[in-house]
């Protein structure tokens, strides 16, 4: 198994830490000029998403994880899973609801998202930072209204629900910050 | 051949920032010639290394074809060095050299850097921690400093931050504390009182230090005396301090230990360590020892880090903005 030593620690290192994958966010060196030196990491747990802080002792080892982000296209959800595949190998792999998360909201098919693999398996998926997506259900706006000001909540295909300006309607196309889930355009 | 958008062979220092450290270097060299204190050069490369198991050198070898292959050691400090000349009776020394120290790298550290050492015949630790503080608003005069210093014993920094008598307390006490402060550490047992001390004045009391002044540290735990005397009491302590700005280390020194027979000691304690903690032997410095026996004069001596001192009058927050090519482009 392969290992990294404390002083190999630097941001994206990917490693395991309390048997989940984990990512290094920042490493800091830290030590008295006499005396124990020590990395103190702000590290992310790949399942969870939540950053702690950890020291560890100058020297020490730590597991590596096999963990690998992948560009894959998402297939269709059959009710249970979400099916991506690599467009290259054609190879395929599904995830169930835990994984896929909040994601699930933006996924449309045949958009390209960054699949996180640790051991082969997904742990995360992250949509395209925009996709274009089309309306489903809206309030009709007020006729003649193309301020924006204002604005009304409208339902996506893939059951996001965000809030676009007066004028767009049912049926339009727009393009959507999957990050912070704001309107930007039509599309 | 890629092209060249690779902006490596630049400086990390800007041009301002190199014009200081050549300026704040010209202060030094004035503030210790109105006070007759000796510049001098040491070898930087030694036959000895340094015994610290918490130091790690860099080694060194000729490539000639037919040349001796024996080891040399990049310096972690001129330390030995300058008491050899001291022994031989340079009276009040110092020196600014490159030192190395194998594995240091960090926002605070870069295992290529710049020392100021001095040496002053019949100072005491106390008299030294002041001059320190001297010399720091001197050269760092119309640079954004602190203008005055606190002195703080090393227990009573603590007792007043983790509320633990550090010379007192065990391994379990500090472990506990530090759970209490919801520090999460691997790699630390029971076993490891002095690195949980150091954990603890990392992660916990530096912090406080030298806010808005510069804070003397003093009076150590006497199994952290390095190179310092260690003063008999109950508890003995080590006569060594470390000067402090906004939570950083600036400079650590001693009332030197003149004992040529406790100083053999200490490098074969910290030998059997080495050999404890599966790091390579490194032979001690001989000629220390034998210069130590001949005679010592009562001296107090203290490392600054130049680099630093100019991170305080540059508002830098790492040193690679001070220093022309830090590691990752040397």
């Amino acid at each position: 198994m392969a290992t990294y030593s404390t002083n190999e620690f630097k941001s994206g290192l990917k490693v395991m830490l309390d048997g989940d994958p984990a990512s290094i966010v920042e490493n800091e060196f830290v030590k008295p000029g006499k005396g124990q030196a020590f990395s103190r990491v702000k590290i992310r747990n790949l399942k969870t998403g939540r950053v702690i802080e950890r020291t560890f002792k100058s020297g020490d080892t730590i597991e590596a994880a096999d963990v690998v982000d992948v560009e894959m296209q998402y297939l269709y959800n059959d009710g249970e899973f979400w099916h991506f595949m690599q467009p290259e190998s054609f190879e395929q792999v599904q995830t169930d609801k835990s994984t896929v998360g909040d994601s699930a909201q933006w996924l449309k098919e045949q958009d390209v998202c960054l699949v996180t693999l640790w051991n082969g398996s997904p742990i995360s998926i992250d949509p395209p930072h925009t996709v274009v997506l089309q309306v489903v259900e809206t309030d009709p706006g007020v006729r003649g209204d193309t301020s924006g000001g204002g604005g009304k909540p409208a339902k996506l295909e893939t059951g996001a629900v965000v809030r676009v300006p007066l004028f767009v309607q049912q049926g339009d196309r727009v393009k959507v910050n999957t990050r912070t889930g704001e309107y930007i355009s039509r599309a | 051949m890629t092209l060249a958008t690779n902006c490596d062979w630049r400086p990390t220092a800007s041009l301002d920032t190199l014009t200081r450290r050549a300026q704040i270097i010209a202060r030094v060299r004035e503030f210790f010639a109105r006070r007759g204190v000796l510049e001098v050069e040491t070898p930087i490369l030694s036959a000895a290394g340094t015994t610290d198991p918490n130091l790690h050198s860099f080694a060194a070898q000729s490539l000639a074809p037919g040349a001796n292959r024996g080891l040399r050691y990049l310096q972690t400090s001129p330390e030995f060095a300058m008491k050899r000349l001291l022994a031989a009776g340079s009276g009040s020394i110092y020196q600014i050299c490159k030192v190395f120290r194998g594995d240091e790298s960090g926002r605070l550290h870069n295992p290529e850097f710049t020392m100021l050492e001095w040496y002053r015949v019949g100072f005491s630790y106390h008299q030294l921690m002041d001059e320190v503080v001297l010399l720091a608003t001197d050269v760092l005069a119309g640079f954004q400093s602190p203008q005055t210093a606190e002195k703080v014993t090393y227990r009573d920094a603590f007792l007043a931050h983790t509320s633990l008598d550090p010379h007192a307390a065990t391994a379990a006490d500090f472990m506990a504390h530090a759970q209490s402060r919801e520090l999460d550490v691997s790699g630390l047992g029971s076993g490891d009182r002095d690195a949980w001390r150091d954990l603890l004045l990392t992660h916990i009391v530096e912090p406080h230090l030298g806010r808005g002044r510069f804070t003397c540290l003093y009076d150590y735990p006497a199994s952290q005396a390095a190179l310092a005397r260690v003063r008999a009491g109950d508890p003995p302590l080590a006569e060594r301090f470390e000067v402090y700005f906004e939570g950083i280390e600036l400079a650590n020194g001693f009332q030197e230990l003149a004992d040529a027979n406790e100083q053999r000691e200490r490098f074969e304690r910290d030998r059997r360590e080495r050999a404890k903690r599966g790091l390579p032997d490194v032979p001690h410095d001989e000629h220390l020892l034998a210069a130590l026996a001949h005679g010592l004069p009562v001296c107090s001596g203290v490392a600054l880090g130049l680099d630093r001192l100019l991170m305080l009058a540059s508002a830098a927050t790492s040193i690679a903005e001070v220093v022309a090519f830090p590691w990752e482009r040397s």
